[in-house]
């Protein structure tokens, strides 16, 4: 076959096939491609959210599941996560224009010391994909960052990652300011990063160590669900 | 000696010669088979675990775990060559639950240049390499990272760093030249420095 005859139209598929195959071209990394689908969806009245939840973040959890499974690896989810962002960049200010539904606010950044941040990033769009609101403070950041975006931002949640061992250990100079502060409780504190374990999130104080981008999302969304929960018992 | 390519996928076997076995990374084979020579260590044993490690930092502690249950009756005393080396301290723990020492350091980089030294220079956008790691630079930078088959994904890697520092075991221009054009292949600046074996050859001399 040639590969003329290979070529799929994208915009000659049914929704449902529309959909899969955007799942395969998410999962192979081709952002043009995810363009084309997500403006597609649009012109047929997809509603924004509905695009992003059920094309987009759903393919992306495939992908995360392969990674978590060592089927795929790194270059691969970065080339998914790229394609994804440019589904991503077409949906976000629609999203807003169209009140799509807010599950919680979060702040994350890399701390002090450490410039790494292609966990984060995953982590940064696989919550915005959940209906997150996340204000990114990027790489190498001081407590002070991290307290001056809590008191502006008023998110729901902090999340800190670190490549490093040795820059590790700056979490718990940052959770350890927040309890000085008497702001430790306001927020839920989740870490991630690879040197880091369960064992050593509990040690420094924070609620959770999430083992990548779809823990993290998850493990999110269930204190958002506490959260609420608890506002609705106090009513 | 051991290929570089052997070191990096299978590691060394040790001789069954010497009362301390080293349990080492793949990688430092030849810097410690250089020290062992030059100061007569002949007491040491080397065995090496697969250098690749180095990109898998969540499967040293098993591997270096397997390898004391392994030999520990057949020599006096392990010795561990290994910093954290990425595991966020799980080696420094096990090694002490398992009542062996290992080199201090966060890592190669660090030792190789004296912990004290390379903590002041405090560099977080210094990528470094080693005599070994340039040698193998596609086997453990380029092709684990896709960058041969997507060029594009390399910003994303390294667009926070700004220099690419070899840490120089030997002098050897020809290395010198690879590190130069690994520099290159990375978009970042380039620096040259000689360390020799700094803090490893202190720990290595100070096993009795």
């Amino acid at each position: 076959m040639s590969d003329e005859e290979d070529d799929i139209i994208l915009s000659e598929l049914n929704d449902e096939d529309l959909v899969a195959q955007m799942f395969d071209d998410l999962y192979d990394g081709m952002k043009e491609e995810i363009e084309e689908g997500v403006n597609i969806l649009l012109e047929r009245d997809w509603a924004p959210y509905r695009i992003l939840t059920e094309a987009l973040v759903g393919g992306m959890t495939i992908v995360g599941h392969d990674f978590r499974d060592g089927i795929l690896f790194v270059p691969e989810v970065l080339l998914a996560a790229n394609a994804m962002k440019g589904g991503m960049s077409i949906l976000k200010p629609l999203l807003a224009e169209t009140g799509a539904p807010r599950v919680g606010k979060m702040v994350i950044g890399t701390v002090k010391g450490d410039i790494h941040d292609i966990g984060k990033n995953l982590v940064s769009m696989m919550m915005e994909g959940a209906g997150f609101e996340v204000v990114d403070l990027g790489i190498n950041n001081a407590v002070e960052a991290y307290l001056e975006a809590l008191e502006t931002e008023q998110p729901d949640i902090l999340g800190m990652s670190a490549l490093l061992t040795t820059t590790m250990p700056y979490m718990k100079v940052v959770i350890d300011t927040m309890v000085e502060k008497g702001l430790r409780d306001d927020y839920v504190v989740l870490v991630g990063g690879a040197p880091l374990n369960e064992e050593f999130g509990k040690a420094i104080g924070a609620d959770a160590y999430c083992r990548d981008a779809a823990v993290a999302v998850e493990t999110a969304k269930t204190f958002m669900a506490r959260k609420h929960n608890q506002g609705a018992a106090a009513v | 000696m051991t290929t570089d390519a052997t070191l990096t996928t299978e590691g060394v076997a040790p001789k069954g010669e010497g009362r301390v076995l080293l349990i080492a990374c793949g990688a430092l084979a030849r810097e410690i088979l250089a020290i062992k020579t030059a100061n007569t260590l002949d007491h040491l044993d080397l065995q090496c675990l697969p250098a690749i490690l180095h990109n898998h930092p969540e499967r040293i502690v098993p591997a270096v775990r397997d390898a004391v249950a392994k030999h520990r009756d057949a020599y006096d005393q392990l010795f561990v060559v290994y910093a954290d080396c990425g595991t966020g301290g799980q080696l420094q723990a096990a090694c002490a639950d398992m009542g062996i020492q290992m080199v201090a350091g966060p890592h190669c980089y660090s030792f190789f240049e004296g912990n004290d030294i390379f903590a002041a220079h405090d560099e977080i956008t210094a990528f470094y390499l080693t005599d070994f790691l340039v040698r193998q630079f596609d086997a453990f930078v380029w092709e684990p990272l896709g960058l041969g088959r997507h060029p594009d994904l390399r910003d994303m890697y390294f667009g926070s760093y700004e220099k690419l520092v070899y840490q120089a075991q030997t002098d050897d221009p020809d290395l010198t030249e690879k590190a130069q054009d690994c520099a290159a292949r990375l978009g970042l600046a380039f620096e040259r420095r000689f360390t020799g074996y700094g803090d490893l050859k202190k720990a290595l001399t100070t096993i009795t």
